[in-house]
């Protein structure tokens, strides 16, 4: 590709440092209501341990990772910031994706590979990133991006982490996005 | 006065309704930016696009100020605000793992989330993924524990840590972002890119 075959600009994304002060903002607020930051992965683990709750709840009073979580959410994992706050983020992702016109069925990857090969990749990174978050005590947002905003040191552990070893190991995983 | 529900401002279903307007504004965000597109959200560790580089800096800066002038207004009581922990050795390899997560899925779970909602197919295999790996931690947990619990140093802040007043170290990290958006500006014209 040269500068001859210029995008065409069909998706149309806003500004990244106006998206910057926005999220920004978006943070500021969820700490001056909740005295937290935002998070996801804290949401799916609610998820998780309801429907261990609900299919199999031998295995939650036996299993350590559950009942630990049980007796310290005496409201139900359910009843939890997070999971609210992750329902907005669903709700607010659609909305964006309708008013830019990006709501559309698809598998994205580069050309070079077969959707089946971002399947499987996807659903690799996925397992990776469900078991680093729960060793990490949270993720992206919820550690690093948080974390950072308070100024938190593990924060920046965190984020140095997350990206620090992405990159390390890009050259390898080279095909699957260049 | 902030924090509202830990000042008793608000009650506990108020606090609830907020989460899920800030939650609307969180995934409206990342999604308008871009962050709903793996290739978009990978290009930043090839240079391609580092969309994810520029707005996770600048947000980062903006609530690390933000937050400092509102407790000097005295609108918000810092010491209310909850401070990630730091565990050591469970965060280093656990950052690591996400990491090679993010470099293989191209997503990390708030992002995948909002991928998912405007219909990307490969999001939700990666949720789907999430939750496996969340439940193999699960069974792992009793094995992991004394490692997950272990080189607790305590709720410090990067400045404390450094031995330098807040201030000091906003402004540096502040020095240091602008210095990276000007190597991604450079990236991205350097490497050919197309938009997703």
């Amino acid at each position: 590709m040269s500068e001859s075959n210029k995008p065409k600009k069909k998706t149309r994304y806003i500004n990244p440092y106006l998206g910057g002060v926005l999220l920004g903002l978006v943070l500021i607020a969820a700490n001056f209501v909740s005295g937290r930051g935002l998070g996801a992965s804290g949401a799916a683990k609610s998820v998780m341990v309801a429907t261990v709750n609900t299919v199999a709840p031998e295995h939650a009073e036996n299993a350590l990772f559950y009942s630990e979580y049980n007796a310290s959410h005496p409201e139900g994992p359910m009843k939890a910031w997070l999971v609210f706050q992750m329902l907005g983020v669903i709700v607010g992702a659609f909305l964006s994706g309708a008013i830019f016109n990006r709501l559309k069925f698809k598998v994205e990857h580069s050309p070079k590979i077969t959707s089946r090969r971002r399947i499987i990749f996807a659903v690799l990174g996925g397992i990776l990133f469900g078991f680093g978050s729960q060793l990490g005590r949270g993720c992206t947002s919820g550690s690093a991006l948080s974390g950072m905003g308070v100024l938190s040191l593990g924060g920046f552990i965190s984020m140095a982490f997350i990206f620090g070893t992405a990159f390390a190991l890009a050259w390898f995983f080279r095909k699957n996005w260049i | 006065m902030g924090p509202l529900i830990i000042n008793d401002i608000i009650s506990q279903n108020t606090n609830f309704f907020l989460a899920f307007l800030i939650g609307i504004g969180f995934g409206f965000v990342l999604e308008s930016s871009g962050f709903s597109s793996s290739r978009k959200l990978a290009g930043v560790f090839y240079g391609y696009d580092t969309v994810v580089l520029k707005v996770f800096f600048t947000a980062a800066i903006v609530a690390m100020l933000g937050l400092l002038f509102m407790s000097l207004f005295n609108w918000i009581d810092l010491d209310m605000v909850y401070i990630n922990p730091t565990y050591l050795w469970s965060t280093i390899i656990g950052g690591a793992i996400m990491g090679a997560g993010f470099i293989t899925g191209g997503f990390c779970p708030g992002t995948s989330f909002c991928a998912a909602s405007i219909g990307k197919i490969d999001a939700l295999f990666f949720i789907g993924g999430m939750f496996i790996g969340i439940a193999i931690f699960a069974e792992a947990y009793p094995l992991l524990e004394p490692f997950f619990k272990g080189s607790f140093r305590g709720t410090p802040t990067l400045p404390q840590a450094l031995g330098f007043k807040d201030g000091v170290v906003v402004l540096g990290i502040i020095v240091v972002a602008l210095g990276m958006f000007w190597v991604g500006e450079w990236a991205e014209k350097k490497f050919p890119r197309e938009e997703y």
